[in-house]
C-alpha cells in the first residue's frame, strides 16, 4: 500500500510521464504502389519465352547439322534444350528453392497439356477420319444388307447398330436400374452383416472384367440353354457388368443422404417406406441420375461382352430375341477389320457415332446431376418457393378461422359447428 | 400458465420400474417395402454368386486336367490337352505394366495440374474432360492406336532399341541398326504399344482418384507451408504429396485392375503369340482377355473351359489388385462428415 501508481509507472518506464507518445509519421511518398506478391513477373515471362525460343533453336541447329530425324525426336529435343535453359536463366538471379519450384511447374503444366491433347486428338481424330462417312445422310438411314465392302460411302449405313445399341441398352437399363438401385437401398437401409456381405460382393464384381461377363453369358446362356446370339443375350451381358457398377455408385450416392432428414421424417410419423420414396430418393435423385448415366456410357461403349454374345450381321434387326443383332462398337471393330479404305471411314464414324451419344448421355449427366443432395435445380427452387407461398397463405387462412371460431365460443350464441373439438360429433 | 409441473418422484419406485420395451410394429407397407429390397438384395448376391460359381465350375474340368501345368505352360491347345496361360498372364501383366509406367506420371501431373495450378475459371471444365474422357470407349482408343499411334512410334521403339538393347527388356531380335533397309514391322503390334494405349485408357480414372484426394489436403497446413516459407512446389512436396499418397497408391491400383481386364483395345492392336515374349518393343504378345476374345467362337465345350479358367485367373488377379486399391483409398480418406 506504500507504492503509488506513480511509483510504479516510474519503476516500469523509468518516467514519470505517463502519457502514451506516437512515433512521428513520415509521409508516404504518393507513388509508392503496394507490391504485388502473385502472379507473372516480367523477368518470369521473358525467361520462358526466351528459353523456349532458345530450346527450339538449339533442336533446329542440332537437326540440322547432325544426321537426326522425326519430329517426335525433334520435339523431345526442343523440350529438354527448353527445360535446361530455363533452369539456367531462372537460376540466374534466383535461388535453388526457386530453381526447382520453377521446373516443377514447368513439368506439371506440361505434364498435363501432354495428356489433356493426347485425350483430345484421340477424340478428333476418330471424327476427323470418319467425317467422310459422317457427311453421307444415308450412313444414318439405311444399313449394310446391300452395301459391299467396295461400295461407295454413299451406300450403306449403320442404322442396324445405332438401333441394336438403343435396343440393348434399353432392355439392360430395364433390368439394371430397378434391380441396381433397390440393392443399393436395401444395403443402407436394412443394415446388418448381410447388407455388408452383398456389398463386399458387389464390389469385388467390379473387378470382373467385360469379357469374361460376355464369356459367362455365352457358356450359360448360348452353350447350355441353347439361346441364339441375339441382342437379348448381349443385353444380358452387359447387364451383368453393368449391376456391381451401378450398385456401387447408387450406394454411395444414398449414403450421402443426410441422416437429419430421415430421422425428421421418422419423427414425422412416416413409415420406412414412405421415408425411403418422400425423402431418401428425392434428395438422392440428381446423383443417382448422374450413377445410372455414367453406367450407361460404359455400358454403350463395351465391345467385349458384345462380341461374345451378340453374333454379327449387316442387316437390320429390330427382334432383340431372335437371330444376330450388332451394336456400335461392334459394328467399328468389325469395319476396320477390313482392308478397304472405304470400310475403315465407316467404322470411325461409327466410333465417332457412338462418342457423340457417349457425350450426349454425359451432358445429361451433367446436366441433372453434378449438384449436391439437397442442392436444387432453378425449377425445383420455384416449384419449391411457390408451394412454401401457398403453405403459407393456408396458415394465415386457418389462423384467420382458429380466431373467428374462438369468437364465435366466446359468444353462447355460436352454432355448434363452429366448435373444433374433436368429440363434438 | 407457463408453469411446469414435475410430477412428484418416488425414489423407492424407481429401482423396481424396468425401462419400457420399445418395440416398432411396421405397418403393412413397410413390411412388403422391407422384403422387396431384400429380396432384391438376394438377387443380385444370387447373379453374383451365380457368374463366380459357374466360372469355377466350368473352369475346374480343363484345371483338373491341367493340374499345375496351367499355371507354367506356354501354349494353348487345350484339345491336345497342352495348355497353360504362361505365356498370356505374362503378356497381361507386361501390357498392364507398360500401361501403368507411362500412365501414373501423367495423371499425377494432370491431377497436380487441376487441384494446385489450374486457374478457378477452368477448373470444373477440367474435372469434366478427365470425367468425359475416363468414358470414351475402349474401341476409339483401338482405333488410334491402330491407325495413327503405330505407324509414329516406331521411330522411338528403334531408337529405344538401338541405343538401350543392352537392357534384355529392350532388346529386339531381327532389327539391325546399321541396316537402312531393315524392316520396321518387327516394332509394330508390340507390347509397348498395347501399352501405351491402354495407359490413355487408363489415365483419366487414376486422375480422377488422385485429384480427388489432393484437393482433400487441409488448408491450414497447405497455409502453414506457405508461412513458413515454402516455395508452391515446396508445399506440394511437403503437404500435398503426402497427404495424397494412399491416393495416389489406391488409383494406380484401380488403373492396374482396369488395365489388366481391357479387352477390344489390346485384341487390336496386338498380334498374338503363345510364348512368352520379355522384349516389350518387339512384335508379338498376348493378353489373356485377347486370348478368350480370340478362340471363344471355335472352342469345344473343353476348349471354353480353359477359356473358362484362363477368364477366372484374370478374375481372381484383377479382384486382388482391385481389393488392395479400394482398402488403401478408403484408409486414406479422413471420415468427414456428411450430416447437415
Amino acid at each position: 500500500m506504500t507504492a503509488s501508481i506513480d511509483d510504479l509507472d516510474k519503476l516500469v518506464s523509468g518516467t514519470p510521464n505517463r502519457r502514451t507518445t506516437l512515433p512521428q509519421r513520415t509521409p508516404t511518398p504518393p507513388d509508392l504502389k503496394p507490391r504485388r506478391i502473385g502472379g507473372f513477373r516480367r523477368s518470369d515471362v521473358l525467361s520462358l519465352v526466351g528459353a523456349a525460343i532458345a530450346g527450339f533453336g538449339v533442336a533446329a541447329l542440332l537437326f540440322t547439322l547432325l544426321p537426326f530425324s522425326g519430329w517426335l525426336g525433334f520435339l523431345a529435343v526442343a523440350y529438354l534444350a527448353f527445360v535446361a535453359l530455363y533452369a539456367v536463366l531462372v537460376s540466374l538471379d534466383e535461388d535453388f528453392s526457386a530453381v526447382k519450384d520453377r521446373l516443377a511447374a514447368v513439368l506439371i503444366h506440361s505434364l498435363a497439356f501432354t495428356l489433356l491433347m493426347a485425350l483430345i486428338f484421340v477424340v478428333t481424330f476418330t471424327v476427323i477420319r470418319g467425317w467422310e462417312a459422317l457427311t453421307n445422310i444415308n450412313f444414318f438411314t439405311q444399313d449394310m444388307q446391300n452395301a459391299g465392302p467396295l461400295d461407295p460411302l454413299t451406300a450403306g449405313g449403320i442404322l442396324h447398330a445405332i438401333l441394336g445399341t438403343l435396343i440393348m441398352i434399353t432392355i439392360a437399363l430395364a433390368i439394371v436400374i430397378p434391380l441396381g438401385v433397390a440393392c443399393a437401398v436395401y444395403m443402407n437401409e436394412i443394415p446388418g452383416p448381410f447388407a455388408r456381405f452383398v456389398r463386399t460382393i458387389s464390389e469385388a464384381m467390379t473387378a470382373l472384367p467385360s469379357i469374361v461377363a460376355g464369356l459367362f453369358i455365352y457358356a450359360s446362356l448360348i452353350l447350355i440353354l441353347g439361346f441364339d446370339k441375339s441382342g437379348f443375350a448381349a443385353a444380358m451381358a452387359i447387364s451383368v457388368m453393368m449391376l456391381p457398377i451401378i450398385i456401387r455408385a447408387s450406394d454411395v450416392v444414398l449414403r450421402l443422404v443426410p441422416g437429419n432428414l430421415k430421422e425428421a421424417a421418422y419423427a414425422l410419423g412416416a413409415g420406412q417406406w414412405r421415408t425411403v420414396w418422400h425423402v431418401t430418393l428425392p434428395t438422392a435423385r440428381s446423383g443417382l441420375m448422374t450413377a445410372i448415366i455414367l453406367g450407361t456410357a460404359r455400358g454403350v461403349g463395351e465391345t467385349s461382352p458384345v462380341l461374345l454374345t451378340a453374333g454379327f450381321t449387316a442387316a437390320l434387326n429390330v427382334n432383340p430375341t431372335t437371330g444376330p443383332m450388332v451394336s456400335l462398337p461392334l459394328a467399328t471393330f468389325e469395319f476396320v477389320k477390313s482392308p478397304e479404305p472405304t470400310m475403315i471411314a465407316r467404322g470411325f464414324g461409327t466410333a465417332a457415332v457412338l462418342m457423340f451419344l457417349v457425350l450426349i448421355l454425359f451432358i445429361i449427366a451433367r446436366i441433372i446431376g453434378g449438384r449436391g443432395p439437397g442442392n436444387l435445380s432453378k425449377s425445383q427452387q420455384k416449384r419449391r418457393a411457390k408451394r412454401s407461398r401457398e403453405d403459407s397463405q393456408r396458415f394465415t387462412k386457418r389462423e384467420a378461422s382458429r380466431v373467428a371460431s374462438q369468437e364465435a365460443l366466446a359468444t353462447p350464441s355460436s352454432s355448434p359447428r363452429s366448435l373444433d373439438f374433436g368429440d363434438s360429433s | 400458465m407457463a408453469t411446469t409441473f414435475l410430477p412428484p418422484r418416488h425414489d423407492d419406485d424407481a429401482a423396481a420400474v424396468e425401462p419400457r420395451e420399445v418395440t416398432t410394429t411396421r405397418s403393412k407397407s413397410d413390411r412388403f417395402f422391407r422384403g422387396g429390397v431384400s429380396a432384391s438384395g438376394a438377387l443380385v448376391l444370387l447373379i453374383m454368386a451365380l457368374v463366380g460359381v459357374f466360372l469355377t465350375v466350368r473352369a475346374l474340368q480343363a484345371l483338373s486336367q491341367a493340374g499345375f501345368s496351367f499355371i507354367t505352360t506356354q501354349a494353348w491347345e487345350p484339345d491336345g490337352g497342352n495348355f497353360g496361360i504362361a505365356a498370356v498372364l505374362s503378356g497381361t501383366v507386361l501390357i498392364a505394366l507398360t500401361a501403368i509406367f507411362f500412365a501414373v506420371p501423367l495423371s499425377t501431373g494432370v491431377a497436380l495440374y487441376i487441384s494446385e495450378y489450374s486457374p478457378r475459371k477452368i477448373k470444373q471444365t477440367l474435372i469434366s474432360l478427365v470425367d468425359l474422357m475416363a468414358a470414351v470407349p475402349s474401341v476409339v482408343f483401338g482405333l488410334w492406336g491402330f491407325f495413327f499411334l503405330q505407324g509414329q512410334i516406331i521411330g522411338l521403339a528403334r531408337w529405344i532399341s538401338t541405343y538401350f538393347g543392352w537392357i534384355p527388356i529392350f532388346s529386339v531380335e531381327g532389327s539391325d541398326p546399321n541396316d537402312p533397309l531393315s524392316t520396321a514391322t518387327v516394332f509394330t503390334s508390340s507390347t509397348f504399344i498395347a501399352g501405351i494405349v491402354v495407359a490413355l485408357m487408363v489415365a483419366p480414372i487414376t486422375t480422377s482418384v488422385m485429384r480427388e484426394v489432393f484437393s482433400q489436403a487441409p488448408v491450414g497446413e497447405r497455409e502453414g507451408a506457405y508461412a513458413l516459407g515454402a516455395t508452391k512446389w515446396g508445399m506440394i512436396r511437403s503437404v500435398v504429396l503426402p497427404f495424397g499418397k494412399g491416393g495416389m497408391i489406391g488409383g494406380t491400383m484401380l488403373g492396374l485392375g482396369r488395365a489388366l481386364g481391357e479387352t477390344i483395345a489390346v485384341f487390336m492392336i496386338i498380334s498374338p503369340v503363345f510364348v512368352f515374349q520379355p522384349h516389350i518393343l518387339q512384335n508379338g504378345t498376348n493378353s489373356v482377355s485377347a486370348l478368350i476374345a480370340l478362340r471363344y467362337g471355335e472352342a469345344t465345350p473343353f476348349g471354353t473351359s480353359a477359356l473358362m479358367a484362363a477368364g477366372l485367373a484374370l478374375f481372381i488377379i484383377t479382384l486382388i489388385v482391385n481389393f488392395i486399391a479400394s482398402s488403401i483409398v478408403a484408409r486414406s480418406r479422413s471420415g468427414a462428415a456428411t450430416d447437415g
